[in-house]
């Protein structure tokens, strides 16, 4: 739970952001300029807010009424910065270790072992930070986070000065440090792509302010926060369970409460969970089951809503099993096809549609 | 030491002892001073600024007759700490060093002062959101990284130390086994007829002391720095 409400002077630009967040993934997305990093800092105790308050589990950090101001030793908030920032002449170990030993033993709940582990850091102990490439900098950078005992993680733009097949490597690291050690992640980011694919919930932020919170898919699929958010895709996410790899096909399966997806293989064992996120415009309705079609999954469910968008396009909402599924088709197909809510109708989706970045670990 | 008589071993060991004893007693406080300067800002900064830097612009006479009326055995600070500690600067060796230790602090707070502005401060930054306080964060990470300055400063400051000569005859005199160090001497010899000879041996002592200290520092630098970077790929 991160409660923040603060007011910032930074030069000519005023920092006016007030938002409530209880998940596991908070996404903090703005465009450059935003004042994301100006946030982030007032949330971690490096500059100090001229007025407002900043709780993390009913745990008061900063209150300008009751004059709280706790100094950034004392805060407990893993910052991750953008360009890592390990200390060149210590150790790979060295700084993983360095805010492990400044907090006192009741504090510790995270052990280094573990760290080491999840992240896969042990190979690298012995380096000094200079040998290192990018992405291995940003995994010491985060390890050295967690071991200092956080109580959430701040991530400002871990990937941005990493190239794709890196970023795609610190995102699925990410993901399992969230489900290894629980500890509530705020991730900032003005990648639309890393954002869905992380937060539960997301707080928009342009010009300095909090222009909407809430869900993910809530918050972009919002016409008023277009401007912000800038195009994007409607769709669904999907948790689920990998039940299955057909290596001849290199393909997976997934099980879902509701169904079935065959999906192009994933790095994953079975058993494991899985978010597969599902664009509103790859999947097609059916009145009939169809045969003979190259689409390998055919889901049964029900619509729930219509959502009449502007010009040609509607989004059909389906509930397959628990699972809300949306669909985006002409306006056409809904009249020819005569779809209305609460009828049962068969939802098409190309295996191929799954593109690296809509599958992850959940 | 070969070839060396007992007279001109005493000088380069005096010499060596008011360098030694000025650069460690100034570190601690040009340290401080510079941390101050490239970490802070303060109105007047600029006054402490150009009287840190002072000993650099003014003759050093001047500076010698400074410290003569200040920590003469009768000037306010002088008869302070002889009242209270018994320390007495005038016409000791204990002067000589504070004369280098002032001539030679400018130089060692402007290497550090340049070494410690070269940090990148989100280094500390970073450094206290794990968890450290300023002054182990200080101790951790600004200390060690400014270490080639450091030791680029305590070069310079010993260098300067070993030639100082104008601020230390002015307060301290020439006082053969007490304050009379490898510049003195040397002088004192081209003021006499048929010292030429055992000046010329003195100043090649000089040169040979400059170069090592020279030499000795490079290398230390040259591994501070690889220590800090490690092999870039």
């Amino acid at each position: 739970m991160i409660d923040v409400d603060v007011e910032q002077q930074v030069g000519s630009f005023t920092l006016r952001a007030r938002f409530t967040a209880d998940a596991p993934v908070v996404g903090l997305f703005g465009r450059s300029g935003a004042g994301k990093s100006t946030l982030v800092n007032a949330i971690a105790g490096v500059t100090m807010p001229r007025r407002g308050h900043v709780r993390v589990d009913d745990v008061v950090l900063f209150d300008s009424e009751r004059r709280i101001d706790l100094p950034p030793q004392a805060r407990r908030i893993g910052y991750v910065f953008q360009d890592a920032l390990l200390f060149p002449h210590l150790s790979v170990e060295a700084n993983l270790l360095y805010g492990h030993h400044l907090r006192a033993p009741a504090v510790r709940f995270i052990e280094p072992r573990h760290v080491i582990d999840v992240l896969g850091l042990a190979r690298l102990l012995p380096r000094k930070p200079g040998a290192l490439s990018g992405g291995e900098k940003q995994r010491v950078a985060i390890g050295r986070a967690l071991l200092a005992q956080p109580r959430i993680l701040l991530l400002d733009e871990p990937l941005a000065s990493l190239d794709v097949p890196r970023r795609m490597e610190i995102l699925d690291y990410i993901e399992r440090l969230r489900d290894e050690f629980h500890i509530p992640i705020v991730y900032v980011s003005h990648s639309v792509a890393e954002i869905t694919r992380l937060a539960d919930t997301l707080v928009v932020l342009s010009a300095g302010e909090c222009v909407g919170v809430g869900d993910v898919d809530d918050v972009m699929g919002r016409i008023d926060l277009k401007p912000y958010t800038g195009r994007y895709e409607a769709g669904a996410v999907i948790e689920s369970t990998v039940v299955a790899h057909d290596l001849d096909f290199d393909l997976t399966t997934l099980a879902f409460a509701g169904g079935e997806l065959t999906v192009p293989g994933i790095n994953a064992i079975i058993g494991e969970r899985v978010r597969a996120r599902i664009r509103a415009r790859d999947v097609s309705l059916a009145l009939d089951k169809p045969m003979g079609l190259s689409i390998v999954n055919v889901l049964s469910g029900r619509v729930t809503a219509i959502r009449e968008e502007s010009g040609p396009v509607v989004d059909v909402q389906l509930a397959v099993g628990e699972t809300v599924l949306t669909a985006r088709i002409t306006r056409r197909s809904l009249v020819q096809l005569g779809i209305h809510v609460e009828q049962d109708l068969y939802a098409l989706v190309k295996a191929v549609s799954f593109d690296h970045r809509s599958t992850g670990y959940a | 030491m070969a070839g060396l008589s007992p007279e001109e071993v005493g000088i380069v060991l005096l010499s060596l002892r008011v360098a030694v004893v000025s650069v460690l007693c100034s570190l601690p406080i040009a340290i401080l001073v510079a941390y101050v300067l490239a970490r802070t800002r303060f109105p007047g900064k600029i006054l402490v600024d150009a009287v840190v830097h002072l000993p650099l612009v003014l003759p050093p006479v001047v500076v010698g007759f400074a410290l003569l009326v200040l920590f003469g055995k009768r000037g306010p600070i002088g008869s302070l700490l002889n009242d209270w500690f018994g320390i007495v600067f005038a016409f000791r060796w204990t002067g000589a060093a504070l004369a280098s230790a002032i001539m030679g602090f400018p130089l060692m707070v402007r290497a550090i002062r340049l070494s410690m502005e070269a940090i990148d401060r989100r280094l500390e930054t970073a450094a206290t959101t794990l968890g450290g306080s300023r002054a182990w964060v200080f101790a951790s990470i600004t200390l060690p990284l400014a270490l080639p300055g450091i030791i680029t400063g305590v070069l310079l400051s010993f260098a300067r130390g070993l030639g100082e000569f104008g601020a230390t005859i002015t307060f301290v005199s020439n006082i053969p086994g007490e304050t009379e160090t490898l510049p003195l001497a040397i002088y004192s010899l081209t003021q006499v007829p048929g010292g030429d000879a055992q000046a010329l041996r003195l100043s090649i002592i000089a040169v040979v002391l400059s170069v090592l200290a020279l030499v000795t520092s490079e290398w230390l630098t040259g591994r501070a720095t690889k220590a800090k970077s490690d092999d870039r790929r």
